[in-house]
């Protein structure tokens, strides 16, 4: 073939592209003549508008000065063919170059294999069940996954307290670095400007009765039984549970994780089981660093706007804030901590392999963080209630 | 510049490419006829690919130019590059098929951008370009749900969504068993005969190669360029380099049929 495909670059030397419709002699079929350079992004004639007026027949394509050609002719002509079998008659393309043949019956081969495969449509109310029965199946098959990986973990601990010297500890030290080093600024910020603005919020009113050193009561008790902890398991959700899940999703996509599976390395051991203990145990770390700066942005309103000393302001603290307060808190950032490395984990050994699936996995993975420390938050307040802590 | 439709359909001149002060390439010059099936062989590390993101414009040359039907691909402005560009197509080794669309959205996604058809249209020349691949029913797949070879073939029916006139393959055969090579080097076969497009393939299957190649250019790392130019058969059988001739007639591909009747091959030297 010397005229198809022509190079973009040489399209200001073409002739556009043309069709014409000659009616059949008596007995005969209708030809349509194409000619000129018929290119994707130039203007072409539309089969349709050809045969608007024309009774449906049998059709012979010609070529006519048939100059450059590439699929905008194959698209007319599928057009074309569609409009012949739709009312049973034949076109007939034989006078057309031979690569062009080629790839209309190519068409009518594939036309003819995907009907023969094709299944019947289905009706409304059997759409609703096959999404019904996947739905079903989805959710079963979610539940499976949870389950099994949360007894791998638990296993996973079983052998670790069996056999130390076995585990990878190392790779603890360095996912508690990487928890701790990230987290560290955002989390002052956070829990710094949240200790100003309960001390604000309280200044308004008590203020009013002139009990303005309580604000150090309520400070210390917000940021330390509720603030603090959750303040800085939010952030270690949106940082660090998303880390997990990005970087186990890559390892994913890359098959890195079937690479240990095949040599026999548990992936829990190895992958999951590190990270779980880095912010199981950071995030009580964590939760205390909040809440001291909590209190110091409490103590800095108090000292600068309500004039109470800082040394009145602590001892105030000193005097409301308990351990059992201050342990209160901890033991709950403890069990934040399981559920962020959890949630993280899980979405990315879970991922889809492919880009997709890895922001899908740690978008995911922060939002299921979030919903498990807000879920923890509410069964230990109903729990400390129960126990009058 | 205008257009010159009689120029070849690649012409490289005096080009040398390389990353930061490592140059990888220096003074490679050659032409790519309309029509014509070459091979760019050539050992690990010897710029077979970096003469490839040169030529599609993905690294910037440190010298020299590349012309696309004797329109200057290197010093073009971006409008006259982005016309240049919908000269060719590329089938990366990786397939880089975008992994969160289907394949109809993969090989549309071109037609939206380059052309103004109606989506009816685009959805026509999908299922034509998806049947010329033969993977005609598989619009609605993800590339995730493919395997090796079908990834191959999508990511071929998207080079050619723009019907152009060059496509360059980089590794087609990679990670294909033989079965799914040999039918993938026959489908290559098939769009250059039916469609008349050029092909530059970078390889270094032996199979694909004496199946596939009218002609070779064979690089290599220490000559920083082009070694050897000819038919494969009759580089293996006569070039005068003794590194051409291990390269193709190493043990790993069928054993070439050389025909000293017929000349076109010359060795460079290096």
């Amino acid at each position: 073939m010397t005229t198809s495909h022509p190079s973009p670059v040489e399209g200001s030397r073409s002739k556009a592209a043309s069709a014409k419709l000659e009616d059949a002699p008596a007995g005969g079929d209708c030809v349509v003549k194409v000619g000129g350079d018929w290119q994707l992004n130039a203007a072409m004639p539309s089969w349709n508008s050809l045969v608007a007026q024309h009774a449906p027949g049998n059709v012979r394509v010609v070529p006519d000065s048939l100059g450059k050609w590439d699929s905008s002719l194959l698209l007319f002509l599928v057009h074309g063919r569609k409009w012949c079998l739709q009312s049973k008659h034949a076109l007939n393309a034989e006078a057309l170059p031979e690569n062009l043949q080629t790839l209309l019956r190519q068409i009518a081969e594939a036309d003819t294999s995907q009907q023969k495969t094709k299944p019947a449509a289905k009706t409304l109310a059997e759409r609703v069940q096959a999404w019904t029965i996947n739905l079903g199946k989805k959710v079963r098959e979610k539940v499976r996954e949870n389950v099994s990986f949360l007894g791998d973990c638990t296993l996973g601990f079983v052998r670790i307290m069996r056999r130390p010297h076995k585990f990878r500890w190392l790779d603890v030290f360095v996912e508690m670095q990487q928890c701790w080093v990230s987290s560290l600024p955002i989390v002052a910020l956070v829990s710094f400007l949240v200790g100003v603005i309960l001390a604000f919020q309280a200044a308004i009113q008590l203020q009013q009765y002139g009990a303005a050193v309580f604000v150090a009561d309520l400070v210390g008790l917000s940021v330390v039984r509720e603030m603090g902890p959750m303040m800085a398991a939010m952030i270690m959700a949106g940082g660090i549970g998303a880390a997990f899940a990005a970087q186990l999703g890559n390892m994913k996509v890359g098959s890195e994780i079937d690479a240990l599976e095949t040599l026999g390395v548990s992936t829990v051991d190895f992958l999951v089981l590190p990270r779980l203990l880095a912010t199981t145990v950071m995030m009580p770390i964590m939760a205390l660093y909040a809440n001291v700066l909590g209190i110091l942005g409490g103590m800095f309103v108090s000292a600068t706007m309500l004039s109470i000393p800082a040394t009145a302001y602590w001892v105030e603290t000193q005097n409301r804030v308990g351990l059992l307060d201050v342990g209160s808190g901890l033991i709950k950032s403890f069990v934040f901590g399981l559920g962020i490395g959890l949630a993280g984990c899980l979405r990315g050994m879970n991922c889809e392999p492919s880009a997709t699936g890895v922001g899908k996995a740690t978008t995911s993975a922060v939002v299921t963080g979030i919903l498990l420390i807000v879920i923890t938050d509410a069964v230990f307040a109903l729990i400390f209630n129960v126990l009058g802590i | 510049m205008d257009p010159n439709p009689t120029a070849p359909a690649i012409e490289v001149k005096h080009l040398a490419c390389g990353y930061d002060e490592s140059v990888v390439l220096q003074d490679v010059s050659f032409t790519v006829k309309p029509r014509e099936l070459l091979f760019i062989i050539g050992g690990s590390g010897c710029g077979k690919s970096t003469l490839l993101r040169c030529l599609i414009g993905l690294l910037q040359p440190i010298r020299g130019d590349v012309a696309y039907f004797g329109q200057s691909f290197t010093g073009a402005d971006s409008a006259q590059r982005r016309e240049i560009l919908k000269t060719f197509g590329v089938l990366y080794q990786n397939n880089a098929l975008w992994s969160s669309m289907t394949l109809a959205e993969n090989v549309s996604l071109p037609l939206e951008i380059h052309t103004s058809l109606s989506r009816a249209d685009r959805e026509e020349i999908v299922t034509l370009k998806l049947t010329e691949v033969g993977l005609a029913g598989s619009e609605d797949l993800y590339p995730s749900e493919l395997s090796g070879g079908m990834k191959k073939r999508a990511a071929l029916a998207r080079a050619l969504a723009l019907d152009p006139a060059i496509v360059f393959f980089d590794e087609p055969s990679e990670g294909l068993d033989p079965i799914t090579s040999r039918e993938m080097d026959r489908l290559i076969l098939q769009v250059r005969d039916v469609l008349g497009t050029t092909m530059v393939i970078v390889s270094h299957q032996l199979s694909s190669i004496f199946r596939l190649a009218d002609r070779v250019l064979m690089f290599d790392r220490t000559a920083k360029g082009i070694i050897a130019e000819g038919k494969p058969d009759e580089l293996a059988a006569h070039s005068e380099d003794s590194r051409v001739r291990d390269f193709l007639k190493r043990d790993d591909g069928p054993a070439p049929q050389p025909n000293p009747a017929e000349g076109g091959s010359k060795t460079h030297s290096s």
